[in-house]
Formats: structure tokens, C-alpha cells, sequence
């Protein structure tokens, strides 16, 4: 790496978040408060030279595309299973065989990133996107790409923010504008580099992710970046982190009636269902209300003043779009998404591997793999079926995208997910910028780190996959 | 009394008559079944559930079933069957999980008979036993299968797959016993329906979820399976081993499999996804349809014979939202339409190409100095055994293979060694490989590489600095090349199958094998031949073959 990338790179990169927050208040201390790959994970979690990392290292080196262990992977291998199926589809998607140029890939997932201010993606790509023959006037903003990509705009943020959205329109203005058109194929290589990215965006916020630190600190560069690292939310936990009294024991006495509540929750649900089941009217009713909810559900204290002037905004056109509350305003109505008349096994999955080939199989492992991973544990219980939760965190996610599954009770969401947890969800979800540490240690307060990394990574994938069903309808209604 | 009567026209529905003809839905189909009979055909799907009889020139609406003001989940169809031995009889597989029965006899609108909520997910399929009138099989998502006795409130077993969704089951027409379901993992499972314990047995039989089956109606032990990998298998199931007898490689994920009735090798199939065509296969010709029918315009989501004695009537339901019967008469026949000509290039840069022998013999009058003369000494000859009971028109070729006029293919090599494709400013590259094709005298070559540089690096524009994949794949750099688009593939044989096929060195060897009289040995022969070969057996009928190069073949 030569040194006139770093600083160009640095030079771009400066969190609208975090600025504003020093603007706000001038007694936040930005500095890192937790050393390690997470700022809300403490780093002995993540242990070193045993079995687990062996099979990470080789992981990385094998798809690693940056050439070192990043701060996303170090989190991701507490599941190493699941780390595998992950980085063979990252890779797949930059550095294999595929119909976008290289440098489009980055600078793909640079706009994707933009559109939640996720600095730390951006980052990454700018490095990346230079290193694979980008032009440095790319980054001066998408005034300086070319119009193609610039078209790509307008699908970047209606998939980032309401992806239903899309029509076959839109997907007509890109594949059919003469000679700055998409082919079907780069488009369906750029609207799963799309959705990749917002749902990583969505990781990265929601397991607070820290800074790359620079292995050579003579460089200089590692404060830069540091400092111009979204730090807003890292700092929250001062307080908290020194807050360790004597009400300590009282305190986790509480956790775990909480968590005993959660599992007496679940046994009940799997009783009931033996006896009675809910007429259907019941039963929409609950996917409905969920739906209203979800929409209301609104991360607490966050000042709504106009998305700041960042330099991250200079990749994203209308800053201002987001994903927004239509049920208290009764402006639009989001619509419910059948998902038995378009999923992602029957439908998505052949149409996007017969436009970009193989990808579909490696999507269709890393969704069933999320899905299906278990460790069989909840917090200090053993020998727990979590299948039903994992469901519902699932389904939930996808119930705030408008998917509806016929086959599934909405009453158990209510049940089993709490609201603080719902919050988060909701939070990491949709405005992933906006999460905090405070958000991440609110909800199920017995558990293991490494299990809510698993529900971050359940949500990642929920998301993505919403994000993809609905393109990809597009992308078929338009074929049809 | 009138049921018996019924019975004796069902039996000799031979003459059916009508033609293609179709009619408007309200709503997207998502399965259909029709009344033993073969005077009317259910429709079923998340917004429909109607009855239609089969007049002889149009359909008639004679019931809907949807009754009620705000019809529940329960009419949300995934999959319907019409009981084959009792016409008052249905049952739907709905997306909340529920079976239903359905019985017209009643007097009331709501012909709702039973409710089944026992699975947790939705149900995919349903079947009826050919035999037993009460005997009910529903295959759900959650992974089991279960056995209804319609006499009795529940369930009588269940099948655990021990593995994810089921997503097909199905009774054997002849083993009374027996039922094959098939698994979103690829598995194909069968059960004998007194033993809920275990599977008697299990294969994999796809790459990804195999969405369809379908036993034969008179071969007892084949069947018939489709999957998400875009192949339809034929297993003999007679040997401890399911055999795959037959494969044919279709161009989109296969959603349904009907075997034509009377027509041994015969399948009807159609697809999930992006081709919303019906085909019929023969399935020892799985290169090209026998037949295809091309009314729809979106998917085609059920399709069933008319009448299972009768293989000219096929009735399919779309998601477009209309309903169909075909007419065998009216259907295309791709065959007709297909080039028997092909193309080839060899290792050492020779050239055969091989053509129906008609157009070979009246050029080689005049042919030119490349091309050897016939030699008879060396005849590679081998004629198909006609078959009487295929449809296939037969059509005999020759082959003709090219030397290539230098001889000498250094040039090839050098290029691959010397071109430069990356790395380097779109100028340099354009330079340097223009040099290149210029030092081994391939001057039209040099000036294509110099307008290219001229075109993409004239100054104003800014040259991309990588180029991997500007050049020959759809980058910025040559947008010309951007138009793949399905919608301009012929139908039937999307370009991306028929490189699939150029793929399948295997497959060329198994068609060398049935198709002829060569011996063993000649396998080996490069790939050039199996290609060739690949190409003849692909547009059917017999072929000779004739080689007028020096090498033999059986070197």
C-alpha cells in the first residue's frame, strides 16, 4: 500500500454521524473505549491460537480479499460455519468471474455503504477500489462517474430504504437507456453487491464494529482514521462500563427471570399449539399489527435534524430518503409482499444463478446456513430447540419488509421478542447508523456475546434476503 | 347407479373431442386437477378455487368454491387433486398448513368437508390413493408427510423425512403400498405406508430441490423426477439401486412432471421460473423437445393430461391467469425448425463440420483445396437402428473435417503467451498486442487492435486504467458487447443449455454408445468427434459419417 492511497483515502472519509455528535456536545471524548474487533464486545471473547482460529486463518487467506484478518471476519469467526459459507460468497462477488469489472464491484459497495454512512465499509472499498485500478476522480462523488453508474442510484435507494418499492420500471430505465445500459447480468452482479452491502452495513452498526487499526503505527494514518471513525456511540458506554456497583448481583438476578420468562414463553407456545390454533382472520390480523408495530417502533432518542453534510454523502444522491413510518402517517401504505408467491427457494435463487451463475448456490448456503445454525444453547441453558426463536427474529425482519409467510403465527413474534429487542432489530434493521452500545446491551442481558453476534448475523441475512426478493421480483415482472 | 355409468365413459373416453382453446381467470393458478371423468378440471390458487367443465369449443364455469365475504387462509391453495375414483371428492394443500377436503355432494355452497391442521408449515402437496378411496397423503414444509384416513379425524401417520421440506409426494399407480416423496435437499425418499419408522429407501437425485415427480403409469418401477437444477431424471427403481434411465437437461428449474398417457417415452414438463413454455419430451431425445406448447405468458404453474388414456389433451393453468387445453396437432415441433448442421473446432486448429449428407454431396462437386477428398478406405459409417415407436424424423449426415490451411497454429500459441490483457494503461495494452498480432503477420488482427485504441483512448475520454474485464466481457470499455437478454433467446434452446451440452464430454459418450455400432476403443478419440457426434445425435435420426481426413479414427 503506498502512502498517497492512504491519505486519499482518509482524506474522504470523515463519519457525518460523529461530527455532528462533537458539534453537539463538545465533552464527548473521542477515543476508543473498547480495544478489539468490536467496541461492544470486550476482547477476550474472542480467543486466540485455538482450533477456531486455525480455521479462520486459513479461511482468510483463502478468501480474503483485503489480505489480512478485518475487524468484520475476527467478529464472524465466533460462527465459524457460518464465517465460511460468508466469506466464499464475499469473495465471489469482488474477486471471481463475474460481469462488473472489479473497480465497479468497489465502488459498488462503497455507494451501498454510503447510504448508511458506514465508514468503516467505505474504507475498506475506497482501499480496495484503488487497489484494483479505480480512478481517484471516482471518489471526488458521483458527479465523476460515469452515468451508468450514476444510474445505479436510484435502485441503491429504494433497496436501501423501501425496497418494495421497486417496479419493473426501474429496472427497465437501467436496462434499457441506450448506451449506458445495464445488462441484466451486470445487474443482477450489482443489485447483490447492493444488498450484500446494506446488510453488512447493518453487521458492522449493529456489533460495533471498530476501526482497522494499522499494523504500522509509524504510519500515522491509524489516528487519522480513528479519529474520523464514527465514535458517537462508542462513547456512550463510559458511563456505563464504570457503573459496576454493588447492585451487580440484584441486577443479574433480574436477566435471569428474564431469561427464565423467555423459555417458559417458548414452552407454552409449543404446547398451545397442539390445542388450539387461531381462527385465519386472527392470524392476519397478528401479521398485520406486527407490521404496524414494527413501523412505530422507533429507535428512542435520535434527533431527526437533516442527515449532516458528511463527506460520505457525497456518494449517495437525496441523503434525506430513508426508510420512513408510513403507518403513523398514513401517507403510504406498505404493502404485504406475498412470500409463497415469490421466494427466495422457487424463485429467486434460479433467476439470479441464470443471470450471474453459481452465485445463487452460494446465497441459497448462506441463507440455509444462518437459518439453520444452532448451537443448541439459550444464555447458561442446554439441549434448547431455538429453532422457534431463530424463526421469529427471522420472520420478523422480514414481517418489517412487508413479507408475510402464510404458514407462521405473528402472535409468537409478541411473544417471544421482547421490546427492548425489538428496538434493536428495528434499529439495526433499518437505520443500522443509529445503534448503539446501549441498544446492544439492552436486550437479553443473560445471553452470550458470540449469541447475539448469531443474531446479528440472522438479521444481516434476513435482510439481504428481503432486499434481494424484491429486485429480483422486479427483475422477473419485467422479464415476463 | 349413475356412477357406474360413469365409470364405462370414463373407460372409453378415447374420442374426446375439442380443440386448443382457452379461458380467463380472475386470478394466478397455482395447481389443477382434473375429474377422472375428463369433463372438468379444478383450478386452485391463493385467490381462486373454481370448477370448469370442458365444452367442446370453450370452458364453463361450474362452481366456485371460494364462498364466504372474507374467505380464509383455507382457500389459499398451493396444490389440488381431483379423487380419481370418486367424483365428489377434493383436496387442497394450503400455505397456512391446513389440508382440506372438500366434498360437493353437500347441499350447502360451502362444500368444505375436513380440516387437517396438523402441519406447522405450509402444505406443498396432496395426493389421493389410485385405490382406496378414504387414503389421503399431504407433504408440508416442516419435513413430514402424513397419512389421512378421511374416515377419522387425524391422522393416521406420520413420515418424518428427517430433513427439510418435502416437495412432492406421490402414490404408486401399481405397488399399493408404496409412495416416493421428494426433499428440498435433492433426496427422493420411499415409503411403504405400513411402516412410518423409516424410508425403505433413499437417493439423491438432484442438485437442489427436487420440486416434482411422478410415476409411470405403466412401467412400474420408474419414475419420473424435476428439479431447481433445470434436469428431469428417469429412475428404474427395479434393482437395489435406483438407476437414472434417462435425463433430460431442460433450459429453467422444472416445477411439474406428467408422463403422457399411451406414450411410453413421453413427458410433459414445465418450468418455475422465466420460461413459460410446456414441453414434451421423448426422453431418449433429451436434446430437443418433441413438443411444445407456447399459449402462455407467464408460468405455467400445473399441468395434467386430460384423460389418462387419451395423449392428445393437455390441460396446464398460469400464473397469467388463464386456463388452457392443448391439442397435440396444435403443438410446435421444434425438430422441424432445427439446423442438422454443426460446426466444430479440433485441437490442431482442423475444422469438421457435418451437414444432412444432401447438402454434402451436391457441394462436394466443388469443393475446395482444403478439403481431402473421399477416402473409402478409411469409412467411419454407422446407422442408427430406426425405432418404429419414435417420433423422430430420421435424418442421415456427413462429416466433413478441414486441415487447417497453414498447418502450423504457432501463431495461436504465441498470441496466448504474448497478448497482454491487464496490468496496463487501455493504450499500452492496445500497443503492445497490436505489435504482437503484427510480428506474426496477422495484420487485420494489428488493425483491429490499433482502432480500439484509437476508439477508447482517444484524448478526453479517461482511459480505464484495469482492464480484466473491459475485454471480452460486458465492461464499460465495450459496450457494445453489453446485450445478453434472455428475451432474445429462440425458445426452447436458450444459448446458456447449449453450452452446458458442449460441456458434457460424458453425455456425447453415452450418445456414441446407445446410438451405434462403434466399438469401444474409439472413445478415446478426441474431442472433436464426440462433439461432432454430439451435434448429429442432438438433431435425431440416423447418421452416417464419413471422415476424409488421413489419420484414422480407429488409431
Amino acid at each position: 500500500m503506498n502512502r498517497q492511497t492512504l491519505c486519499n483515502s482518509g482524506d474522504y472519509l470523515i463519519c457525518g454521524h460523529c461530527q455532528r455528535a462533537v458539534r453537539r456536545d463538545k465533552k464527548i471524548i473521542i477515543a476508543q473505549t473498547s480495544r478489539g474487533p468490536s467496541a461492544f464486545i470486550p476482547e477476550k471473547e474472542f480467543g486466540q491460537e485455538n482450533e477456531v482460529d486455525k480455521i479462520t486463518n486459513s479461511l482468510v487467506e483463502e478468501y480474503s480479499t483485503s489480505g489480512r484478518l478485518d475487524n468484520i471476519t475476527k467478529v464472524i469467526s465466533l460462527h465459524p460455519q457460518y464465517l465460511e459459507s460468508f466469506l466464499r460468497t464475499q469473495f465471489y462477488l469482488l474477486r471471481l468471474d463475474g460481469p462488473l469489472p472489479y473497480h465497479y464491484r468497489h465502488y459498488i459497495a462503497i455507494m451501498a455503504a454510503a447510504r448508511h454512512q458506514c465508514a468503516y465499509l467505505i474504507n475498506m472499498h475506497v482501499d480496495e477500489f484503488l487497489n484494483t485500478g479505480g480512478s481517484t476522480e471516482w471518489l471526488s462523488g458521483l458527479e465523476y462517474i460515469p452515468q451508468k453508474l450514476k444510474n445505479l442510484n436510484e435502485i441503491n435507494k429504494l433497496l436501501a430504504h423501501r425496497p418494495w418499492l421497486i417496479t419493473k420500471e426501474h429496472i427497465q430505465n437501467l436496462v434499457k437507456t441506450g448506451e449506458n445500459n445495464w445488462s441484466l447480468s451486470e445487474l443482477v452482479h450489482a443489485v447483490v453487491l447492493l444488498a450484500h452491502y446494506h446488510a453488512l452495513s447493518s453487521f458492522v452498526f449493529g456489533s460495533g464494529i471498530n476501526p482497522e487499526r494499522d499494523p504500522d503505527p509509524l504510519n500515522g494514518f491509524q489516528t487519522a482514521v480513528g479519529n474520523k471513525f464514527c465514535v458517537c456511540d462508542l462513547a456512550n458506554d463510559n458511563t456505563e462500563t464504570t457503573s459496576h456497583t454493588s447492585n451487580e448481583v440484584e441486577q443479574n438476578k433480574d436477566y435471569e427471570s428474564e431469561l427464565e420468562a423467555l423459555m417458559e414463553r417458548m414452552k407454552k407456545i409449543q404446547e398451545e399449539k397442539e390445542e388450539e390454533e387461531a381462527s385465519q382472520e386472527e392470524m392476519a390480523t397478528r401479521f398485520e399489527k406486527e407490521k404496524k408495530e414494527s413501523l412505530l417502533v422507533v429507535s428512542g432518542a435520535f434527533d431527526e435534524e437533516a442527515i449532516s453534510l458528511s463527506n460520505v454523502s457525497r456518494y449517495i444522491e437525496d441523503p434525506g430518503f430513508g426508510y420512513k413510518d408510513f403507518a403513523r402517517r398514513g401517507e403510504e401504505n406498505l404493502p404485504t409482499f406475498r412470500a409463497h408467491d415469490y421466494s427466495w427457494e422457487d424463485h429467486g435463487f434460479s433467476l439470479v444463478n441464470r443471470l450471474y451463475s453459481d452465485i445463487g448456490h452460494l446465497l441459497d448456503d448462506k441463507f440455509r446456513m444462518v437459518y439453520n445454525l444452532t448451537y443448541n444453547t439459550m444464555a447458561t441453558h442446554e439441549d434448547v430447540d431455538t429453532t422457534m426463536l431463530r424463526r421469529a427474529l427471522f420472520n420478523y425482519v422480514h414481517c418489517m419488509f412487508g413479507i408475510r409467510y402464510d404458514d407462521y403465527d405473528y402472535g409468537e413474534v409478541n411473544q417471544l421478542l421482547e421490546r427492548s429487542l425489538k428496538v434493536y432489530i428495528k434499529t439495526v434493521t433499518c437505520y443500522p447508523e443509529r445503534a448503539t452500545k446501549r441498544l446492544y446491551d439492552g436486550y437479553w442481558r443473560q445471553f452470550k456475546h458470540s449469541e447475539k453476534v448469531h443474531v446479528n448475523l440472522l438479521l444481516m441475512e434476513a435482510r439481504m434476503q428481503a432486499e434481494l426478493l424484491y429486485v429480483l421480483r422486479a427483475i422477473t415482472q419485467h422479464l415476463t | 347407479m349413475d356412477k357406474m355409468a360413469r365409470v364405462t365413459t370414463a373407460l372409453s373416453g378415447n374420442n374426446i373431442m375439442g380443440r386448443t382453446m382457452f379461458c380467463h381467470l380472475d386470478a394466478p393458478a397455482n395447481a389443477i386437477s382434473v375429474c377422472r371423468d375428463a369433463a372438468q378440471v379444478v383450478v386452485a390458487g391463493r385467490n381462486i378455487f373454481k370448477i370448469y367443465s370442458m365444452e367442446e369449443d370453450h370452458f364453463a364455469e361450474k362452481l366456485n368454491l371460494r364462498v364466504g365475504r372474507r374467505p380464509s387462509l383455507n382457500f389459499s391453495c398451493a396444490d389440488v387433486v381431483w379423487h380419481q375414483m370418486d367424483e365428489n371428492l377434493l383436496a387442497t394443500a394450503a400455505t397456512n398448513g391446513v389440508v382440506v377436503t372438500w366434498n360437493l355432494g353437500k347441499p350447502s355452497r360451502n362444500k368444505q368437508d375436513q380440516l387437517f391442521t396438523e402441519h406447522k408449515r405450509t402444505v406443498n402437496k396432496v395426493c389421493f390413493h389410485p385405490t382406496e378411496v378414504y387414503i389421503l397423503l399431504s407433504g408440508s414444509q416442516d419435513g413430514y408427510m402424513k397419512c389421512f384416513d378421511l374416515r377419522k379425524k387425524d391422522s393416521v401417520s406420520t413420515f418424518s423425512g428427517q430433513s427439510e421440506s418435502v416437495r412432492d409426494v406421490q402414490f404408486s399407480i401399481r405397488d399399493y403400498f408404496t409412495f416416493a416423496a421428494t426433499f428440498e435437499n435433492g433426496n427422493v425418499q420411499l415409503w411403504d405406508i405400513r411402516r412410518p419408522d423409516r424410508c425403505e429407501r433413499m437417493f439423491t437425485a438432484h442438485n437442489g430441490p427436487v420440486f416434482c415427480c411422478d410415476w409411470h403409469p405403466e412401467e412400474r418401477c420408474w419414475l419420473a423426477t424435476g428439479g431447481r437444477d433445470k434436469m428431469v431424471k428417469v429412475w428404474d427403481m427395479n434393482t437395489n439401486r435406483a438407476k437414472e434411465i434417462y435425463c433430460v437437461q431442460t433450459i429453467a428449474s422444472v416445477a411439474r412432471v406428467k408422463w403422457r398417457p399411451e406414450r411410453k417415452y413421453h413427458i410433459g414438463t414445465c418450468s418455475m421460473m422465466v420460461d413459460h413454455n410446456i414441453y414434451v419430451w421423448d426422453v431418449r431425445r433429451p436434446f430437443i423437445p418433441f413438443a411444445t406448447f407456447e399459449e402462455h405468458k407467464d408460468v405455467t404453474t400445473g399441468i395434467v393430461w386430460r384423460h389418462m388414456h387419451d395423449p392428445y389433451f393437455l390441460l396446464s393453468g398460469s400464473k397469467d391467469s388463464t386456463l388452457y387445453q392443448h391439442i397435440s396437432r396444435d403443438a410446435k415441433r421444434p425438430i422441424d425448425q432445427a439446423n442438422p448442421e454443426g460446426l466444430c473446432y479440433g485441437l490442431f486448429g482442423d475444422l469438421a463440420f457435418a451437414a444432412k449428407e444432401s447438402l454434402i454431396s451436391s457441394s462436394t462437386s466443388s469443393h475446395d483445396s482444403n478439403r481431402k477428398t473421399y477416402d473409402r478406405r478409411h469409412p467411419i459409417f454407422f446407422l442408427r437402428r430406426p425405432d418404429p415407436t419414435e417420433q423422430f424424423e430420421n435424418i442421415s449426415s456427413g462429416l466433413s473435417v478441414f486441415e487447417p490451411g497453414g498447418g502450423d497454429m504457432g501463431w495461436f500459441v504465441a498470441t496466448a503467451e504474448r497478448y497482454m490483457l491487464t496490468g496496463r494503461p487501455l493504450a499500452e495494452l492496445c500497443d503492445h498486442n497490436a505489435k504482437v498480432a503484427r510480428e506474426l503477420n496477422r495484420w487485420q488482427v494489428a488493425q483491429t487492435w490499433t482502432m480500439l485504441r484509437i476508439i477508447y483512448c482517444s484524448p478526453g475520454s479517461v482511459p480505464p486504467t484495469n482492464l480484466n474485464h473491459s475485454i471480452g466481457k460486458s465492461g464499460t470499455a465495450l459496450p457494445l458487447l453489453n446485450s445478453f437478454n434472455i428475451k432474445e433467446l429462440p425458445p426452447g434452446i436458450g444459448s446458456e443449455s447449449r453450452m452446458e451440452h458442449n460441456k458434457g464430454d460424458s453425455r456425447a459418450d453415452s450418445i456414441l454408445l446407445d446410438s451405434t455400432a462403434i466399438n469401444n476403443e474409439e472413445r478415446h478419440t478426441t474431442n472433436l468427434v464426440l462433439s461432432v457426434l454430439w451435434v448429429l445425435a442432438h438433431r435425431g435420426g440416423a447418421h452416417t459419417i464419413s471422415k476424409d481426413t488421413q489419420e484414422s479414427w480407429f488409431s
